[in-house]
């Protein structure tokens, strides 16, 4: 079975790290990975980038788009794609695509800082 | 990372909160102030104990309201009773506390505390000072390190600056639309004040100076997560952002200054250019545009080269020309100037910048851009003026230094063949 992580934590805390103690956290968390990566069991990572780079596509029909993160406590997390844009339009044009294939809800489009593809076989 | 590392950042987060409602509670600064630290005293004994609150700006605003009430009350044992007004209005606060977290207040909180700090009235070195110390909790010791004066001299400016904002009417109500606008725009050039403090650096002070590059980032981000549809405000976070990825490439060993041209890209912080480019993004689909977002996109421009050739010169000469209408500054023609040297060559940017020459006439880059446009048209006679009228201008010897390497190889190129100096 194949387990998703999802990473929760206060922002602006994060945010408060200096470079320093931000290096060490992610130096930390390589011990962990490598190992994972060693055994063949890690999936893809990704560190995406603070909410303020956020954007929101309430799939309303027409869809709405509002800046920011995803923000409502209604719905749950239900499931997540990494997809390769040119840029936030054609992001949100997939999100529009997806929408219309499954209206109701979401998506919160983030950009990825840090993206690791993994080697699990699925 | 260890407690008391986690307890410093958690502290350092829930700042600019706490103090801006403590600050609505009692109207005061230095009581807010004070109220503050006697929650993170106490802070510091209980969360590692107890462990960390849910919400530690919440905790930090009632223990340090609590505690400002008390000695209030002591007080006034002592003393004559204040007037009731002093305190009616914090009866009520404790049910209303959790309601008042809930976000509608502090984002005005918040805001207001960074605006105090942009009074009119205040010079710009003061307002920033104001800030690092008030919003960002910054010490004294650390903010005069990084304007490189004594701690004296900026207690003494930081002093100066509070009691003129004591003396100000600082209006406490919920803001209306335009007045909340209106704030923000002091607020966003305030924050650009203290990036381009720790910006303008010279090689050998960068390092110490680049504290006040990231607390500005610290700060746009933060303004920018209060107010999520500014497109302003996205532009402004970008523009530091993107500015701020070069940092590692723009000086070299002895702390000379390397151009954006020569700079190594390879050093360039992707994660920071990333951001900034996502947020530039987000604010062009507003199009509503302005002058950090124009400035963002000019620096988007260079971010996205890979290489000094793959400049898209002709986007940034139309950009630059917005901005020229946006905001109107013999600077921002002198800086088109250089992309349109790039588009149409020396000669047109030269006649750019001529009837800039008397305004600008004490201004060290004017002679330093167009020393080089001269030396590109082979005038050297010429761009050996401007030059040495540059390097008598220059505010650092890092300025100095590099025009002087421009004067060095003018000297070499007119050397006879044949005896050309050594490298």
């Amino acid at each position: 079975m194949l387990y998703a992580i999802l990473c929760y934590h206060d922002e602006d805390h994060v945010g408060s790290w200096t470079k320093e103690q931000d290096a060490a956290v992610m130096t930390k968390l390589a011990v962990v990975q490598d190992k994972l990566t060693k055994q063949g069991r890690l999936g893809p990572v990704a560190r995406l980038l603070p909410t303020t780079a956020a954007t929101t596509l309430r799939k309303d029909d027409p869809p709405l788009v509002l800046d920011g993160p995803y923000a409502e406590t209604k719905e749950q997390l239900l499931g997540f794609y990494v997809v390769d844009c040119k840029n936030l339009d054609e992001a949100l044009d997939v999100a529009r695509d997806l929408g219309a294939a499954n209206p109701g809800g979401a998506y919160e489009i983030r950009p990825v800082g840090l993206f690791r593809p993994g080697s699990v076989q699925s | 990372m260890t407690d008391t590392a986690w307890i410093d950042a958690a502290l350092t987060s829930a700042r600019p909160q706490a103090v801006g409602a403590l600050l609505r509670y009692f109207r005061n600064l230095d009581t807010a102030e004070e109220a503050f630290q006697n929650a993170c005293l106490r802070a510091l004994k209980s969360w590692p104990q107890n462990g960390p609150p849910r919400d530690p700006a919440a905790w930090l605003i009632m223990v340090g309201r609590n505690v400002a009430i008390d000695d209030i009350r002591r007080t006034s044992k002592q003393q004559a009773l204040p007037e009731d007004e002093a305190i009616s209005d914090l009866d009520d606060a404790e049910e209303q506390l959790a309601e008042r977290l809930d976000g509608s207040h502090y984002r005005d909180d918040i805001l207001r505390l960074l605006f105090i700090c942009c009074h009119p009235d205040l010079p710009a070195t003061q307002q920033i000072a104001l800030a690092l110390r008030i919003v960002s909790g910054l010490t004294v010791k650390q903010i005069a390190r990084a304007f490189l004066v004594s701690e004296a001299a900026m207690e003494q400016r930081i002093t100066r600056a509070k009691a003129r904002v004591a003396d100000a009417d600082v209006p406490f109500e919920t803001p209306g639309a335009v007045e909340r606008s209106e704030r923000l725009v002091s607020v966003a050039a305030m924050i650009y004040l203290i990036f381009n403090e720790g910006y303008s650096a010279s090689g050998d002070t960068a390092e110490i100076r680049s504290p006040l590059c990231e607390e500005a980032i610290r700060l746009a981000r933060l303004l920018l997560r209060l107010f999520q549809s500014e497109p302003e405000i996205m532009g402004l976070t970008a523009l530091l952002l993107l500015q701020h990825a070069r940092a590692a490439a723009r000086f070299d060993a002895d702390g000379a200054v390397i151009l954006l041209d020569d700079q190594d890209r390879s050093l360039w912080n992707k994660s920071l250019i990333a951001e900034g480019l996502a947020l530039i993004d987000k604010a062009m689909r507003h199009r509503r545009s302005g002058p950090y977002q124009v400035q963002a996109a000019i620096a988007a421009l260079h971010a996205r080269a890979e290489k000094p050739e793959d400049t898209d010169w002709t986007q940034i000469d139309l950009l630059y020309g917005a901005l020229e209408i946006m905001q109107p500054s013999p600077v921002v023609t002198l800086n088109r100037a250089v992309a349109v040297s790039k588009v149409k060559g020396p000669e047109a940017a030269l006649d750019m910048i001529e009837p800039l020459a008397q305004r600008l006439s004490n201004y060290f880059h004017y002679f330093g851009v167009r020393g080089a446009f001269l030396m590109q048209l082979g005038r050297n006679d010429e761009a050996r003026i401007a030059f040495d009228r540059a390097i008598a201008l220059a505010n650092t010897s890092a300025e100095a230094a590099h025009i002087r390497m421009h004067l060095d190889r003018l000297q070499r190129d007119s050397q006879p063949r044949g005896k050309k100096a050594g490298k």
